[in-house]
C-alpha cells in the first residue's frame, strides 16, 4: 500500500495518455455492458422462465393451433395444477410499424399463472365485468401514452373480427407491472371468451396452453404423459419446460451468444494491445528509474509488482467508468425500449464478470512490461540513462 | 561493530570483470584487490572506459564479478542471488549518481522518502527522516520542489539526501560533481567532506576532476584493468 | 510550393525511418485499427448478406398478391375463386395459353437444427403447376422435382443445409403424414432456399384447408404491366387484395431485422473505432515525444510546420490505412460465404443466408480506418508544430 503513491504519480505523469488509454479502457467496457443487456434480452427469456410451467403447443409448429377441448383433458393428467391458454392474435395498431405482442387470455387463470406480472383487484374485477375490455402491460401504456378508459382499436391479420366491421375495439381497463426485474410488460392481453365468440373463424381453437405442474423434477415426465395423451389425434402436442421454450426460440437467431462473444473477444483484444503498448512505452520511457529503483535496493518483485499495479488501476479506472456509464445509459435507454427489448437491463453478473475482465485485462497488459521491468539489469539501466 | 578505525569495511579481492560483446571478451578489471577502511572518504580516478563505475558497481552490490570476492563489513556479497542483494543494497548502501537519477514525479521529499519505503517506518516516521536528511544538505525549504524546479546542484543535493536517509553502512558515488559547476560542485564536496568528517561516512567517489581528489582522504588510480596508487604518467 | 512538397517529403521520410524503432506501439496501432475493420465488416455482412438473400429472392417482373389486411404470407388467405381472378387479370404472362401465376399455401412446421438439434420453425410452401414458371432461376441440383398429387417434397439447399433429415430418400413425418424427400433445388440464393416444396393441392388436404390458398405468385408479361395488373386487381370489387413486386415483397419483410443488424453493427463499429482512435493518438503522441529533438532541429534549419504537419498525418494515415486493409482483407476472408440462418421475425420462419462482405463494406472499413488515422495523426501533428523551438533544442 505504501507503493500506492508511486504507482499513482506514475500514471499521472503522462496524463494524456494516461487518459486516452483509460478512455479506451471505458469504451471496452461500455460496449461489454451495452451488449450483455442486448444479450440479456435476447435470451433471458430462458432465465426469467419458471421451472414449474410448462408450454404446449402443436406438434407441427406453434403456428397450428389446438382446440379449446384439450384444456379439460391436460387439467386432469395427473401432475397438472393449473392451465391458462393464449393465442397469437398479432393485433395492428394504427400502423404495423407499431409492433406489439396481443393475446387473448382467460384474466383470472392467466394472471395466476404468472406472478410475475401484477394486475390491482379492483383493476381484474373491472376486467371481469367488461367483456371487450383489454389490459395492457407498463412499458405498452407509458408507449402510446394509454390511460384506464381509453378506447384502442386493433386491426388483427390473423383474425378477422365477425361482423360489419373488422376491427376490434377494446377499451383498456387495467394496467399491469412486473414484479419481477427484466419481465415483459409490453403486451396487450383481452378477454378470450370474447376472442371467441366474435372472431370470424377458428372457433374453439387456441394457440397454446400454459401448464403450471406440481413439482419442477416432474417437468420431463408431465409433458411426456401430455404428449402421450394426444398421440395420433389430428393435432398431436409438444409439451416442453418453458425454459426449453424460450432456449428455442433464442436459439432460432441463430448463435447470439457466439456473435456477441467473437464481437467482445475482438473488442478486448484491441484495447489489451492499446493498453499494453501504453503499459510498455511507459516502462521503456523509465528504464532509468526503474533502475535506480533497483539500485536503491527495491527488489524484482517490488518493481514487477509496481508495473502491474499500474496497468491494473488503469484497467480499474477504465472499466468501473465504463461498467457505470452502461448501467446508466442502459437503464435510461431502456423504457424507451421496452417494447423492442422487453428485459434489456444490465444483471448483477455481468457487473461480477465485468470485475473478473477488469483485473485480467490489467494483468495480461501490464505483465510483459512488469517482466521487462523486472529483468532490468541495473548497471545497464544506468548507463542507459548518462 | 567495531569504532576500530582501522577495521577493513570494504574487501575486495581478485576480482575479474569480464564483458561479453557478441563474441569478442572485455576484459574489464583483472585480478584487483581494493581494501577501504571504515571512515576512509577514497576517490577513485582513472581514464574513461578504465572500469571505475564497473568497480563501484560492484562494491555497491549492482553487479557480480566474473570472479574474485568482494565483503563488505565482513559479508560476501559476490554469491548473494538478485532478492538477496536488493535486501542488502537496500540496508547498507547509498549510492549517488552523475545525473541525479531523482524521480521527476516525485517532488523532493517524496523522493528521498523512497528508500524508506523498504523499511518498517511509519508514513509520519518516513516524513520525519526525509525532512531531517534534506535538512542535513541544507534543502529544508525545498521539501515540496520537484526535481524541474531545482538547479542542478540542488537536485545533486537531494540525491544526497536520498542516499543518506536510510544511514548506509557506505555511500558510493559515481562522478557527483561531473555535471555541476565548479561553485556547485565545491558545495557537494563539502557536504560529502562534512558527512565524512561529522558523521564519519564511508566514502567511495568516483571523479575524472583533481579538485574532488583533493577533498578525499585517499586517492586510487584505475588503469588497465589495475588498481594503482599514483598517476600513471 | 514545390518547395514546401519536397520539405514535406524529406520530413516524412525522416518520420517513416524511425519507425523501426517504434514497431511496437506502430504494430499495436496498425492491429487496433484492423481490429474495427474486422469487426466493421464481419457485422455488416450479416446485414448485407441477408438483406442480399431477401432482395434475389424478388423479380421486377414477378409480383405477389395477398389479401388486404395480411401483413406476409402467413396471415393470408385466398380463396380457390379468388386466385382464378388473379390469373385471369391483364398483365399476367401466358405460356401456351396457360396463365404463369401460382396460387399457394404457406406454412410453417418445425424441424430439429442441425447445429443444435432444436426446433426449428421451417417453411413449407405449397405451390400450383406454374410456379417453376413464376420462379425461372429454381434450379434442381439432387434429385427431381415433386409429382403433382403425392406426399412429395423439395427441398432448399440453404434449408436442406440447416435442418436435419432432408437428405434426398429421407422420410419426414409431419403431423400425421409422412413426405419423402425426392430433390434439392437453389433459387440463385433467394430465401427460397429455406423452403420446403410440395404441391399446393396436397398441402390443402393434409392441412385441411378446403379449397383455400395464401398467396398467388405472378409473373407478369413485363415489368410494366405491373400497374395494369395491380389496377385491375385493386378494381375489382370481387377482391379483397394488395398487389406488391415481388422485389419490394421482400424487401419489405426483410427490413427490421437486416436495419436492427446495420444498427448494432455501425453502434459497435463507431465504439470500437473510438477505442482505437484513442491508442493511435497515444501512439503518434509518443511518436511525436521521441523526435522532439529532431523536429526542432529540422524547424531551426529552416523548415516550415506545414511539413512537419504533414509527416505526422501521413505516418498515421499511412499506418492505418495499411491495418484497415489488412483487417477488412481478413474478414473478407474468414466471413464472405460464411452460411448461418435465423429467425426472420417477419414472416416468423427460418431464412438461410451467407454473410456478404461487399465492395462497398470493404470501401467504408478502409475509409473508416483512414479516418481514425487522420484524427489520431491530427493532434499529435498540431503538437508537433507548436514545438517551441529553443526550449526542444535544450532536452536530453
Ligand atoms: N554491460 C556492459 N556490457 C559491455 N561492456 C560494458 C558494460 N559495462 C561496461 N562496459 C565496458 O567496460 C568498460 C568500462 O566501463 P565503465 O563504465 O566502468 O567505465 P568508467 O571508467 O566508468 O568510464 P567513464 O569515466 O566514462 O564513466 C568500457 O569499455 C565499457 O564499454
Ligand atoms: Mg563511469
Amino acid at each position: 500500500m505504501k507503493f500506492a503513491g508511486l504507482v499513482w504519480s506514475n500514471l499521472k505523469r503522462r496524463k494524456l495518455r494516461t487518459a486516452l488509454t483509460v478512455l479506451s479502457v471505458l469504451v471496452a467496457f461500455l460496449l461489454f455492458g451495452f451488449l450483455g443487456a442486448i444479450k440479456q434480452a435476447l435470451v433471458g427469456g430462458v432465465e426469467m422462465a419458471d421451472a414449474t410451467r410448462l408450454i404446449v403447443r402443436h406438434r407441427v409448429s406453434i403456428v397450428q393451433l389446438l382446440p379449446v377441448a384439450y384444456e379439460a383433458r391436460i387439467t386432469r393428467i395427473p401432475g397438472v395444477v393449473s392451465i391458462s391458454p393464449q393465442t397469437w392474435f398479432n393485433g395492428i395498431y394504427q400502423d404495423p410499424k407499431n409492433f406489439f405482442a396481443s393475446m387473448p387470455v382467460a384474466p383470472a387463470s392467466f394472471f395466476d399463472m404468472y406472478p410475475e406480472l401484477a394486475l390491482p383487484a379492483a383493476q381484474m374485477q373491472a376486467w371481469q365485468a367488461t367483456r371487450t375490455g383489454a389490459v395492457v402491460g407498463r412499458a405498452l401504456s407509458d408507449r402510446f401514452g394509454w390511460k384506464i378508459g381509453d378506447r384502442v382499436p386493433l386491426v388483427s391479420p390473423i383474425w378477422p373480427k365477425a361482423g360489419a366491421s373488422e376491427t376490434w375495439d377494446f377499451e383498456v381497463v387495467g394496467i399491469f407491472d412486473a414484479t419481477k426485474k427484466g419481465f415483459d410488460t409490453s403486451a396487450f392481453y383481452f378477454r378470450q371468451d370474447y376472442f371467441d365468440e366474435a372472431r370470424q373463424n377458428g372457433k374453439g381453437t387456441i394457440g397454446w396452453y400454459t401448464v403450471r405442474i406440481d413439482n419442477p423434477a416432474n417437468s420431463a415426465a408431465v409433458a411426456k404423459a401430455i404428449n402421450l395423451e394426444f398421440e395420433n389425434s389430428p393435432a398431436e402436442t409438444k409439451a416442453e419446460s418453458e425454459g426449453a421454450f424460450a432456449q428455442g426460440f433464442v436459439q432460432q437467431f441463430g448463435d447470439i451468444a457466439v456473435i456477441v462473444t467473437a464481437i467482445l473477444a475482438a473488442v478486448f483484444f484491441t484495447i489489451l494491445l492499446v493498453a499494453g503498448n501504453t503499459m510498455a512505452q511507459s516502462v521503456r520511457e523509465r528504464t532509468s528509474e526503474l533502475g535506480v529503483l533497483k539500485a536503491i535496493g527495491f527488489s524484482n518483485e517490488h518493481v514487477l509488482s509496481i508495473v502491474i499495479a499500474e496497468s491494473l488501476l488503469i484497467a480499474a479506472l477504465g472499466g468501473v467508468l465504463g461498467l457505470g456509464f452502461a448501467l446508466l445509459i442502459v437503464a435510461a435507454a431502456a423504457p424507451a425500449l421496452a417494447t423492442y427489448l422487453p428485459g434489456f437491463f444490465l444483471p448483477a453478473k455481468n457487473l461480477v464478470a465485468g470485475a473478473g475482465l477488469i483485473v485480467v485485462l490489467g494483468l495480461v497488459a501490464g505483465i510483459l512490461p512488469a517482466l521487462t521491468a523486472m529483468r532490468l539489469r541495473i548497471a545497464e539501466a544506468l548507463r542507459r540513462s548518462a | 561493530m567495531s569504532n576500530d578505525n582501522n577495521e577493513v569495511l570494504v574487501d575486495v579481492q581478485g576480482v575479474d570483470r569480464v564483458f561479453r560483446r557478441g563474441s569478442e571478451e572485455i576484459h574489464v578489471l583483472q585480478k584487483l584487490d581494493l581494501q577501504v577502511r571504515r571512515g576512509e572518504f577514497l576517490a577513485l580516478m582513472g581514464p574513461s572506459g578504465s572500469g571505475k563505475s564497473t568497480l563501484l558497481n560492484l562494491i555497491g552490490g549492482l553487479d557480480r564479478p566474473s570472479s574474485g570476492t568482494v565483503a563488505i563489513g565482513g559479508e560476501r556479497i559476490d554469491g548473494l542471488n538478485d532478492r538477496q542483494l536488493a535486501a542488502w543494497r537496500a540496508r547498507h548502501v547509498g549510492l549517488v549518481f552523475q545525473f541525479y537519477n531523482l524521480l521527476p514525479v516525485l517532488n523532493a521529499q517524496r523522493n528521498v522518502e523512497l528508500p524508506l519505503l523498504l523499511t518498517s517506518l511509519s508514513a509520519a516516521q518516513r516524513r520525519d527522516h526525509a525532512v531531517a536528511a534534506l535538512e542535513i544538505v541544507g534543502l529544508k525549504d525545498r521539501n515540496s520542489s520537484f526535481p524541474t524546479q531545482l538547479s542542478g546542484g540542488e537536485q545533486q543535493r537531494v540525491g544526497i539526501a536520498r542516499a543518506i536517509v536510510t544511514d548506509p553502512t557506505i555511500l558510493l558515488c559515481d562522478e557527483p560533481t561531473g555535471d555541476l559547476d565548479q561553485k556547485s560542485g565545491d558545495e557537494i564536496l563539502s557536504l560529502l567532506q562534512a558527512l565524512n568528517r561529522e558523521q564519519g561516512k564511508t566514502i567511495i567517489m568516483v571523479t575524472h576532476d583533481p579538485h574532488a581528489s583533493a577533498r578525499a582522504s585517499r586517492t586510487v588510480y584505475l588503469n588497465k584493468g589495475r588498481l594503482l596508487a599514483e598517476k600513471p604518467e | 510550393m514545390s518547395n514546401w512538397f519536397s520539405q514535406a517529403a524529406s520530413v516524412t521520410a525522416f518520420s517513416l525511418r524511425t519507425i523501426g524503432q517504434r514497431r511496437g506501439s506502430v504494430l499495436t496501432t496498425a492491429v487496433g485499427v484492423a481490429g474495427v475493420a474486422v469487426v466493421f465488416v464481419g457485422v455488416l455482412s450479416i446485414a448485407a448478406g441477408f438483406r442480399g438473400t431477401m432482395q434475389s429472392s424478388g423479380a421486377p417482373d414477378v409480383a405477389i398478391v395477398l389479401r388486404t389486411s395480411a401483413n406476409g404470407e402467413l396471415s393470408s388467405v385466398l380463396s380457390r375463386e379468388e386466385t382464378q381472378l388473379i390469373a385471369e387479370a391483364p398483365g399476367v404472362a401466358r405460356a401456351g395459353g396457360v396463365a404463369q401465376s401460382s396460387a399457394e399455401l404457406f406454412v410453417i412446421i418445425n424441424l430439429p437444427d442441425k447445429k443444435t438439434g432444436s426446433d426449428a420453425n421451417v417453411p413449407l410452401r405449397g405451390v400450383g403447376p406454374a410456379a417453376f414458371l413464376v420462379r425461372d432461376r429454381l434450379q434442381i441440383v439432387a434429385g427431381r422435382r415433386f409429382e403433382p398429387g403425392r406426399n412429395e417434397i423439395m427441398v432448399g439447399a440453404g434449408a436442406a443445409r440447416t435442418s436435419a433429415g432432408l437428405e434426398v430418400g429421407r422420410k419426414i413425418k409431419l403431423g400425421n403424414n409422412e413426405w419423402d424427400v425426392v430433390g434439392i433445388f437453389t433459387a440463385a440464393g433467394g430465401s427460397a432456399e429455406s423452403e420446403l416444396w410440395t404441391d399446393a393441392a396436397v398441402l390443402q388436404t393434409s392441412y385441411q384447408r378446403g379449397s383455400s390458398f395464401q398467396s398467388a405468385t405472378v409473373r407478369l408479361a413485363s415489368p410494366e404491366s405491373y400497374q395494369a395488373f395491380r389496377d385491375a386487381l385493386t378494381a375489382n370489387p370481387q377482391l379483397k387484395v394488395q398487389v406488391q413486386r415481388q422485389s419490394e415483397f421482400y424487401e419489405s419483410q426483410s427490413g427490421a431485422l437486416s436495419g436492427f443488424i446495420e444498427i448494432a453493427g455501425f453502434f459497435i463499429a463507431a465504439m470500437m473505432a473510438l477505442g482505437a482512435l484513442f491508442g493511435a493518438l497515444n501512439t503518434m503522441y509518443t511518436a511525436v515525444a521521441t523526435r522532439v529533438r529532431e523536429i526542432a532541429t529540422l524547424r531551426a534549419l529552416g523548415f516550415g510546420a506545414g511539413p512537419v504537419i504533414v509527416s505526422v498525418l501521413t505516418e498515421s494515415m499511412l499506418v492505418a490505412i495499411v491495418g484497415g486493409t489488412l483487417g477488412a482483407g481478413a474478414a473478407y476472408v474468414a466471413f464472405d460465404g460464411f452460411t448461418a440462418s435465423t429467425l426472420n421475425w417477419q414472416s416468423f420462419s427460418q431464412v438461410a443466408f451467407a454473410f456478404r462482405v461487399t465492395p462497398a463494406l470493404l470501401v467504408q472499413a478502409i475509409a473508416l480506418s483512414a479516418f481514425i488515422g487522420f484524427l489520431g495523426g491530427l493532434f499529435p501533428a498540431l503538437r508537433a508544430a507548436k514545438i517551441p523551438i529553443a526550449a526542444a533544442l535544450r532536452e536530453t
